[in-house]
């Protein structure tokens, strides 16, 4: 589904990604670890069109979007759930999540996919005409998961949802990204909390310094005797 | 968007207030007389930048300085194709003209700079004006050997119907995009940029479009302002003020509403016509002072006041979310 290979990328003269390589599967959640500024956001970056790769390819359903601008990428059915959340804080809920389907093709079909979007966050319907800076740390990460998928994507890259949630809302959220893939939406999960991803996730690979270190599925890298010593503290 | 609210009663009260002063303007060189439609004219042209204005930085968050530059583009418009003889297009088509070539203008500008953020790309605008003027006043002494452009004189009535048909144009743009797709866009580009982009916004174009949406207006009503002028020259025709006076009025009515913008231009430029027949030495001071007031007092403008009192006197069972 989205394949990246041999890319390079920097910022200014900093060499920031170096020849990462990698395949996402359809249907299946692939998440990539790494610590701080080993430069998933980077990477991630450059898949959504915000950052031009210096050499290395991205191809999504077959298609090179190396060179296309973030807004192309979306309607391909890319879409890509900020850290932080980046909402809209002074639009009401419903307008985020009507911002989310802006593309033409999601537009059409708005008013179904916000009944799905309602369905997987009840909550969002019931908060629906407040200001999205008055929901709480959960309800805004939820929003801004609902907020992404109003765009009926393909893909969908979830970037670190767990952060600045309390471990109760956290199980939610992987709950909630599991459900999606069942529903058969790839996911390219980010996270630093590495135990949950890797207990939630199919495929993984992480990132150190740039490079790609590991890769396989999930239970591999569970056993692998790097990941428990320098990730998981065992 | 807002359509809760236009939806509910209080959407017809504004109308009716609306059109009532509508009429009353269409009427005016009926029964007024001319120092009113001179003064009308005046409050419209402030409404006209301000309203332009409040379109393009209001919405998008990036605060232009350039109204000057278009206001000015606009009036040069006007020196070149309506001279005080021979003048050889209708007035019409020079406002045309001068509305055109500032939003080409600001297509370029646009499309060079929007990708500034925050103060840098104010720096710029502000820039425009000055470089606009500077090379016109090189290209008028050292090529053209001109100091002064003499522009043909129209009648009073016929430029505050231009200027009014401007108006209403401007309120109608403003209007629509607000409610908008392409007006939700601008306002998610304002809030968060990089938000935005990822919901599929081409934020590049939306900015450059609706700067040059705006530089339109802001050069057509430089273009039929001119006509008031008799004669221009570059110093006279690229004013710094011009490019801080929107700002000032759209703070001070309010930008959270339509109406901010006009009733802010219009009580604003009303003071300054005032003030500056009558005290003509204190009344950029006093300006200062009501527009400390205002952002000390009055964070959501007039119209933000205004709301907040009719609340409380409707019991608040409105709350505001």
């Amino acid at each position: 589904m989205l394949e990246v290979s041999n890319l390079n990328a920097f910022y200014g003269n900093i060499h920031v990604l170096w020849d990462i390589s990698f395949t996402v599967k359809e249907a299946e959640i692939f998440a990539l670890i790494g610590a701080n500024g080993a430069g998933k956001s980077t990477l991630l970056r450059a898949i959504s069109g915000l950052l031009l790769p210096a050499s290395g390819t991205i191809t999504f359903l077959g298609q090179r979007i190396d060179h296309l601008s973030s807004n192309e990428i979306v309607e391909l059915g890319l879409s890509h759930i900020p850290e932080g959340r980046k909402l809209f804080t002074e639009m009401s809920v419903r307008e985020n999540l009507e911002m989310g389907a802006y593309t033409k093709p999601a537009w059409v079909q708005k008013a179904e996919t916000l009944k799905w979007v309602y369905e997987i966050f009840p909550i969002l319907k019931e908060r629906e005409k407040q200001l999205a800076s008055t929901l709480s740390g959960g309800e805004q990460q939820m929003l801004a998961m609902g907020r992404g998928l109003m765009s009926r994507p393909k893909l969908c890259i979830i970037d670190e949802p767990s952060n600045g949630l309390a471990p109760r809302l956290v199980l939610e959220v992987f709950k909630v990204i599991k459900s999606l893939r069942d529903q058969d939406i790839t996911i390219l999960l980010v996270e630093q909390n590495v135990k949950h991803t890797l207990e939630t996730a199919d495929r993984a690979c992480v990132l150190e310094n740039g490079r790609l270190a590991l890769d396989g599925t999930c239970q591999q890298l569970l056993d692998s005797e790097h990941i428990r010593k320098a990730y998981l503290g065992l | 968007m807002d359509t809760t609210r236009f939806k509910s009663k209080g959407f017809y009260i504004p109308g009716i207030i609306t059109l009532i002063i509508f009429a009353g303007l269409v009427t005016l060189p009926l029964f007024g007389s001319l120092y009113n439609v001179i003064l009308i004219t005046t409050l419209l042209m402030y409404a006209n930048l301000t309203v332009s204005w409040v379109l393009f930085s209001g919405l998008t968050g990036y605060m232009s300085l350039a109204t000057a530059a278009f206001f000015g583009v606009g009036i040069y418009a006007s020196a070149l194709f309506l001279p005080i003889t021979g003048a050889e297009l209708p007035i019409l088509v020079v406002v045309l003209i001068g509305g055109l070539a500032s939003s080409i203008i600001a297509f370029g500008a646009g499309a060079l700079t929007l990708r500034l953020r925050g103060i840098y790309f104010t720096i710029f605008t502000f820039g425009l004006v000055v470089l606009i003027m500077e090379l016109l006043n090189w290209w008028e002494l050292s090529v053209n050997k001109i100091l002064n452009r003499y522009i043909m004189l129209v009648d009073n009535n016929y430029i505050f119907y231009v200027m009014l048909g401007l108006f209403v144009l401007v309120m109608l743009t403003f209007f629509f995009i607000r409610r908008s797709k392409f007006g939700l866009a601008m306002r998610s580009i304002g809030e968060n940029e990089e938000a935005a982009s990822h919901m599929g916004i081409n934020v590049t174009m939306v900015k450059i479009v609706t700067f040059a949406i705006s530089a339109f207006f802001m050069g057509a009503t430089g273009a039929i302002w001119a006509t008031k002028l008799s004669y221009i020259n570059p110093h006279e025709a690229f004013k710094v003020l011009i490019s801080f006076l929107p700002v000032l009025m759209a703070i001070f009515g309010g930008m959270g509403h339509i109406y901010g913008p006009v009733i802010g231009a219009v009580i604003f430029a009303y003071l300054q016509e005032t003030l500056q027949t009558k005290f003509s030495e204190i009344y950029m001071l006093s300006f200062g002072v009501v527009l400390v007031l205002a952002i000390l007092y009055m964070p959501h403008g007039l119209v933000g006041l205004i709301q907040k009192v009719w609340r409380r006197i409707s019991g608040g069972k409105r709350v505001h979310t």
